[in-house]
């Protein structure tokens, strides 16, 4: 009876300095973003990449269903023919150009969709800043895969 | 030799700068007190980001200052190296960007006042600092410090103390916002409310030392402990009284410097920012600058009032020697570390003080007003003015039955009035708990009625 102001105020903000001071030795949470990372979700969009088949064939058909589908109007393709002596593709044309505005660009993935060969996937690459406007056009040379080896 | 120099300024002696002996050591002292305070508070809002990052699985502020030095530095011991501080720097560099802000002042602002509430704010700190004594009043320590040894001590820091919560009201008084105002009417009401509790926590301990001079209170924490135990000191928080004072001061005290969780005036989700919303800019800062500082000075008094002032441990290093010869040369050693370590005891006890701010923030939700002004006028006055009368009591007691017996009385008066108390309050407790609780249907009382809808009964399970 006389006791229950110790019990039922006295205590629990005594308890509650424990449950503070026990935070101390937990692990943090914080990532130390530049040295640490977290690790990207397995769908994540990010940075687009043109992939390539495993002989080292580029998949992309130049067929522009991309550019089509894409909402925010940010790519551009231009497509042009194989010939036996430069085959690129196995397809009939291949891109000559592919040209994709990041600063346009809302990464929803559209373009990944519309594909019909799977060339144009989004990848877990998110540093994505730059300093100067033309940068952020992202030519074939900076989106094509390296060739496998 | 600084003794004999410092002993010379005191007396009037011409020094190589031509300004008067004295004026000179009363400089010396107020830059001794000054600066410290102010090299220290960058550090402590530091220290608080950090231990409160800490406590809420966070890391805080640990990037500013780290200097990377690349691999082609010319210095081949420093290449690819980096210099971490800690943080440290962070402080220093907010204070920098506050600096560089724009001043916004706010139309129909009060500009007289607007312009003045923020030094007001600021100087009760530092002059609350002038009367704590930082070293023991002997020797070198003894001409250092305090800055100012007035006999009624501590009158003067209550005194000084209520003067802050002018900064607080004037501040939001000339803001011309209605939040501001408001924080600064919550300021004042709150800051009357627990001065009380805290004159009456005081003034258990002036009575029991018979003096209100600081470093007469400190020396009365030097005597025996509980007058009859010989070698151990006499800090008042070991005393029966003592702690009941100190709990009642230390919650004072924390409303005092307007910190969580009694931070009604500047609740930051009520009132945005309370009373300095519309400040910005150093005026901004010199607020922020001055609760830091007040909290600093408030450890210091609870530190000088409580804890023994400058002393290291509550041993009686001199009387342990002469009790234990065969340990005489570690106990004389221990009383000179003691006495040459005052400072810093006192910054760490300082430390320590600022702390406990720091994780009472960490833990407590902040209260509501009326849960305020209940804890301040029905629990801390009500425990101030009982423990006061117990003080005079054992007073009298001990002159009558000599130290062991009024100490004995005292120690079954506290026992029976504790008692009492809590019995009181728990009654009263479970009283109000009857009246305020109210039944309130959290569950749909027809559950069958809606269809395809089965609800957990909670009083059930």
């Amino acid at each position: 009876m006389s006791f229950e102001v110790l019990r039922d105020v006295a205590k629990p903000i005594i308890a509650g300095f424990g449950i503070t001071a026990r935070r101390l030795a937990s692990e943090k949470v914080t990532i130390q973003y530049p040295e640490e990372r977290r690790e990207q979700f397995v769908r994540t969009r990010w940075r687009h990449v043109l992939t390539r088949y495993d002989s080292g064939l580029e998949r992309c058909i130049g067929c522009s269903l991309c550019a089509g589908a894409c909402p925010a109007r940010c790519i551009y393709v231009q497509a042009a023919e194989n010939t036996n002596e430069d085959r690129r593709s196995p397809g009939e044309r291949y891109a000559e150009r592919y040209e994709i505005n990041m600063l346009r660009c809302i990464f929803c993935g559209y373009c990944q969709e519309a594909c019909p060969t799977g060339a144009i996937v989004l990848r877990k690459d998110f540093e994505l800043a730059n300093y100067e406007r033309e940068d952020f056009i992202y030519t074939k040379e900076m989106l094509l895969e390296p060739i496998r080896r | 030799m600084v003794y004999d120099w410092l002993k010379g300024l005191q007396d009037g002696a011409i020094n190589p700068l031509g300004i008067s002996g004295p004026f000179l050591l009363a400089l010396l002292k107020v830059l001794l007190l000054i600066i410290p305070i102010l090299t220290l508070v960058p550090g402590l809002i530091w220290w608080e980001r950090r231990l409160l990052s800490w406590m809420q699985d966070r890391i805080g502020p640990n990037r500013t200052g780290t200097i990377t030095f690349p691999d082609n530095f010319p210095l081949k011991a420093l290449a690819g190296k980096k210099i971490r501080t800690f943080g440290l720097l962070q402080p220093i560099a907010d204070g920098l960007k506050l600096f560089l802000k724009e001043d916004i002042t706010p139309s129909h602002v009060d500009r007289k006042i607007y312009f003045i509430a923020p030094a007001i704010a600021l100087f009760p700190a530092f002059a609350l600092g002038g009367t704590l004594p930082w070293g023991p009043h002997t020797g070198i320590y003894g001409l250092l410090t305090p800055v100012a040894n007035i006999e009624i001590g501590i009158l003067y820091v209550l005194a000084i103390s209520s003067l802050g919560a002018y900064g607080v009201v004037l501040a939001g008084y000339a803001s011309n916002n209605k939040y501001s105002l408001m924080g600064g009417l919550r300021a004042s009401a709150q800051l009357i409310s627990y001065e009380l509790g805290m004159a009456m926590a005081v003034a258990a301990v002036v009575m029991a030392a018979g003096s209100m001079k600081l470093t007469s209170l400190v020396e009365a924490q030097e005597a025996p402990l509980w007058g009859f135990v010989e070698g151990v000191q006499n800090w008042f928080i070991f005393t029966p009284y003592g702690l009941v004072a100190a709990v009642v001061f230390l919650i004072a005290m924390i409303a005092e410097t307007n910190r969580a969780p009694f931070d009604l005036p500047e609740a930051e989700n009520e009132l945005i920012a309370g009373y300095h919303t519309e400040y910005s800019s150093m005026k901004f800062a010199v607020f922020f600058m001055g609760e830091y500082a007040a909290m600093f000075v408030f450890s210091g008094v609870f530190a000088v009032l409580f804890l023994g002032g400058y002393n290291m441990m509550p041993f009686q290093w001199d009387v342990l020697a002469n009790q234990i010869p065969a340990m005489r040369g570690f106990f004389e050693f221990m009383a000179s570390a003691n006495y040459w370590l005052a400072p810093l005891t006192f910054i760490v006890k300082c430390a320590a003080g600022i702390t406990f701010f720091i994780w009472l923030r960490a833990t407590l939700p902040r209260l509501r007003y009326d849960q305020l002004m209940n804890l301040g006028w029905k629990t801390l006055l009500p425990v101030g003015v009982a423990n006061f009368i117990v003080v005079g009591l054992w007073v009298v007691l001990t002159k009558i039955w000599g130290p062991v017996g009024g100490f004995v009385s005292l120690l079954v008066a506290m026992v029976f009035l504790a008692v009492l108390y809590l019995n009181f309050v728990s009654r009263t407790r479970a009283e109000a708990i009857g009246l305020q609780s109210r039944k309130i249907a959290l569950v749909d009382p027809a559950p069958s009625q809606r269809r395809g809808i089965t609800l957990v009964d909670p009083n059930k399970s």
